[in-house]
C-alpha cells in the first residue's frame, strides 16, 4: 500500500494539475541570484510583518468597540482586562511602525542597486502602490483609538484634501461624514482599515511577487544571471548563478525572520512605546476636538513627509502648495525608473555622482524627519531662542530642496552624460570585497 | 444555421453599446455608496445656535464655547492689545480682511476690529492651514516664534500665527485670516453664535 501522503498528492494533482508546476515556478525551480547580502532579507520582513498585522488585527477587531464613545475604553480594556490583550495590542502597534522601518529599507535597497530599472518597472511601481495603500492602512489603523493624537492626527490629514481647489470643503465633510472627525469617520476608517485595504494590499502583494517572479530577482551586482552562462546542479537550461529559492534562501530568510522577531520581541516587551515615537504620550488622552496637542505631529513614519508640507509656506492665498509638495515627494518616486536614465544598476558601478546623491537623498529623509517630529525645533529653541522657526524653516527648507534635487540631479546627470561608470561585470560577484 | 456570414460592423456596434449602457448602470449604481459618505441627517441637525454668557470673561481673557462640535474663541480685549492692531498692518496677509480673507467674516465684522463691538473678538478657533486649535498668546512680549510679538494666536501644530484680529502674519503656512462665525449680542452679557444681527431681528 502506497503511502498516504503520496496518494492524497496523487488525488490533488489529478484534480488539480497547475497547483505541483506553480509551487516550482515559484519556490523549487525560481532561481535568484546567488550573491544576495543583508539587504535582501527586508522583502520577507515585510512579508512576516504583514503575517503579523492581520494575525493581530484579527483578534483585536474581537474586542475593540467601533464608536466614537467607546472606542477608547475599549482599547483601555484590550490592554488591562482581556487576557493577553495587551500582548495582541503591543504586537500590533510595534508591527505597524517595524513594517516602515522594513519598507523603507526594501525600497532603499531598490535605489541602490537599481532595482527599479528596465525590465523591473512594474515591480517598481506595484511595490510604490504597495507603500501607498500601507500609508493609508497605516493612517487609519492610528485614528482607531480614538486618543487625542488621532482625533488631531485624522483632522490635519482630512484636511489636506481641503486644500483642493473649489472642491476642497465639500470633499472634506464627505471624507469625515461630519463637519469635523467623528462617529461616522471612525467607522468608515474602521471599515477601510480592517476590510477594503487588507484586500487592496494582499492583492498588490501577490501582483508585486508574480511582477518579480515574471523578470526575475535584480542582485547587488545589477546584472542579469538570465543573460549569464546556463546550467546549475539543478537544471542545464537554468542561470549558472542562480540557486533555487527554495531551499536556499527561505532558510537564509528564516535566519533573517529569527533574528528580526528577536528585536521585534524586545520592543514588544521593554519599549513598546519606544519613547514616545511608536505610540505617542498625547495618544494616552482620549479624543477632544477643543484642545489641540501642545506638540501635533504624524506617526515617526509620515514625519519626512509631513516636514515637506510644513515647510512651503502658502502663495496666492492657498496653502494647497505644501500638500502638492508632499504628494509630489511620494509621486516622483513612481516615477523613477524613468527619471534615472543611467545604463548601469548597482551602485557598485555607477559614478561618484550618483554615490553623492543617494547618501544625500537620504540624509535629507533624515533630516526632514527630524524636523517633521519637532526634534530639530525643539534643539533650536534651546539653542537660538529667538531666531528658532527662522533657522527651523531654513533647515527645513534646504532639507527640502535636497530631496528633491536627487530627482532634478538624476534626471540630467544620466542625461547629459556626466555618469562616469565603471565596467560592469560579466557575471555576478560572488566573493565581493 | 444556414447563413454563416458574420457582420463584423453590427456585432462591434452591440458590442459598444452593450458596454455602455451597462458602464452607464455601474456609475448609477455607484451614486448611493458615495452618497453614503455626505453628512447623514443626524450630523446635519446637530448644528443648532448657541447663547453663552460673557459677563464673567476678565478683560484680556479668552473663553473657548462649543459651537457645531467647533471650539469658538470668545476674548475680551485689552484697550493695549487694541491700540497694538493697527501697528501689525505691514506684516499680514490681508490687513483689511478684503482679499484672500473677504469670505472669512461676516460684512459686519469687515472692519479693522474684526468685530461688532471692538472689545469682543468672536472667532472659529480653528487654524486656516489645516484647522488645529490655535493657542491663545495674549501677553506682548518677545516669543521663540516671533521677537516683535504683539499677542494673538499662535498654532503649534505648523507654526501659524494670527495677531489679536485673527489676521494672519505673512510667511506662515495658514492662508488666511481665522474665521468669525455669525454672532449678534441678545444683551450686553449675551451672545448668540450662529445667527446674525439682522437675523435675530
Amino acid at each position: 500500500m502506497a503511502n498516504v501522503f503520496t496518494r492524497v498528492g496523487d488525488w490533488v494533482t489529478e484534480r488539480a494539475p497547475g497547483l505541483m508546476p506553480a509551487y516550482r515556478k515559484h519556490m523549487t525551480e525560481y532561481y535568484a541570484p546567488k550573491n544576495f547580502n543583508l539587504w535582501y532579507y527586508f522583502g520577507s520582513l515585510a512579508l512576516v510583518v504583514l503575517v503579523n498585522q492581520i494575525v493581530t488585527g484579527i483578534f483585536l477587531t474581537m474586542n475593540y468597540k467601533t464608536s466614537a464613545a467607546e472606542a477608547f475604553n475599549s482599547v483601555e480594556y484590550i490592554m488591562r482586562d482581556v487576557e493577553w490583550g495587551w500582548l495582541i495590542r503591543y504586537m500590533h502597534s510595534t508591527g505597524a511602525s517595524l513594517f516602515f522601518v522594513v519598507v523603507f529599507l526594501h525600497m532603499f535597497r531598490g535605489l541602490m542597486y537599481g532595482s527599479y530599472h528596465k525590465p523591473r518597472e512594474l515591480v517598481w511601481l506595484l511595490g510604490m502602490l504597495i507603500f501607498l495603500a500601507l500609508m493609508a492602512e497605516a493612517f487609519m489603523g492610528y485614528v482607531l483609538p480614538w486618543g487625542n493624537m488621532s482625533f488631531w492626527g485624522a483632522k490635519v490629514i482630512i484636511s489636506l484634501f481641503g486644500t483642493i481647489p473649489v472642491i476642497g470643503g465639500s470633499l472634506v465633510e464627505w471624507i469625515m461624514g461630519d463637519y469635523l472627525p467623528a462617529d461616522a469617520t471612525l467607522n468608515r476608517f474602521f471599515a477601510l482599515h480592517v476590510i477594503a485595504l487588507p484586500i487592496v494590499l494582499l492583492l498588490l502583494v501577490v501582483l508585486h511577487l508574480a511582477a518579480l517572479h515574471e523578470v526575475g530577482s535584480n542582485n547587488p551586482d545589477g546584472v542579469d544571471v538570465k543573460h549569464g552562462p546556463k546550467g546549475n546542479r539543478w537544471d542545464p537550461k537554468a542561470p549558472t548563478d542562480g540557486i533555487p529559492f527554495h531551499p536556499y534562501y527561505t532558510v537564509k530568510d528564516t535566519f533573517g525572520v529569527g533574528f528580526f522577531l528577536i528585536i521585534a520581541a524586545f520592543i514588544i516587551f521593554f519599549a513598546p512605546t519606544f519613547g514616545g515615537w511608536f505610540l505617542e504620550h498625547d495618544n494616552f488622552l482620549p479624543a477632544n476636538n477643543l484642545v489641540t496637542p501642545t506638540h501635533i505631529k504624524p506617526s515617526w513614519y509620515f514625519t519626512p513627509f509631513y516636514a515637506i508640507l510644513r515647510m512651503i509656506p502658502s502663495f496666492f492665498g492657498t496653502a494647497f502648495w505644501g500638500v502638492l509638495g508632499m504628494f509630489g515627494a511620494i509621486a516622483l518616486l513612481f516615477l523613477l525608473p524613468w527619471i534615472d536614465a543611467g545604463k548601469v544598476r548597482s551602485i557598485r558601478y555607477r559614478g561618484t555622482g550618483f554615490r553623492v546623491a543617494l547618501l544625500t537623498f537620504a540624509g535629507s529623509f533624515i533630516g526632514l524627519a527630524l524636523v517633521g517630529a519637532g526634534v530639530v525645533g525643539e534643539k533650536l529653541v534651546e539653542w537660538v531662542p529667538s531666531d528658532a522657526t527662522f533657522w527651523e524653516n531654513t533647515f527645513g527648507r534646504v532639507m527640502t530642496a535636497l530631496y528633491f534635487g536627487y530627482f532634478v540631479f538624476l534626471w540630467f546627470y544620466t542625461r547629459l552624460g556626466w555618469e562616469k561608470t565603471k565596467p560592469v561585470p560579466e557575471r555576478v560577484v560572488f566573493d565581493h570585497d | 444555421m444556414a447563413n454563416e456570414v458574420v457582420d463584423h460592423g453590427r456585432r462591434r456596434f452591440l458590442t459598444a453599446t452593450t458596454v455602455v449602457v451597462g458602464g452607464v448602470g455601474v456609475v448609477a449604481a455607484a451614486v448611493p455608496f458615495i452618497k453614503s459618505w455626505e453628512p447623514s441627517a443626524r450630523a446635519k441637525s446637530a448644528g443648532a445656535p448657541v447663547t453663552v454668557d460673557i459677563s464673567k470673561i476678565e478683560s484680556g481673557q479668552k473663553v473657548t464655547y462649543p459651537w457645531r462640535g467647533l471650539p469658538v474663541f470668545v476674548v475680551y480685549r485689552t484697550q493695549a492689545q487694541l491700540d497694538a492692531l493697527p501697528s501689525q498692518d505691514s506684516r499680514l496677509v490681508d490687513a483689511k480682511s478684503n482679499q484672500g480673507s473677504a469670505e472669512q467674516q461676516p460684512a459686519y465684522a469687515q472692519n479693522a476690529n474684526r468685530s461688532i463691538k471692538p472689545q469682543w473678538l468672536v472667532l472659529v478657533g480653528l487654524c486656516t492651514h489645516l484647522g488645529c486649535v490655535p493657542d491663545f498668546v495674549p501677553v506682548m512680549k518677545p516669543e521663540p516664534f516671533d521677537p516683535d510679538w504683539k499677542g494673538g494666536f499662535y498654532c503649534p501644530c505648523h507654526k501659524s500665527r494670527y495677531d489679536m484680529a485673527g489676521r494672519v502674519y505673512a510667511g506662515v503656512p495658514a492662508p488666511k485670516n481665522l474665521l468669525v462665525p455669525p454672532y449678534h449680542f441678545v444683551d450686553d452679557t449675551h451672545i448668540q453664535i450662529g445667527v446674525d444681527p439682522k437675523e435675530a431681528g
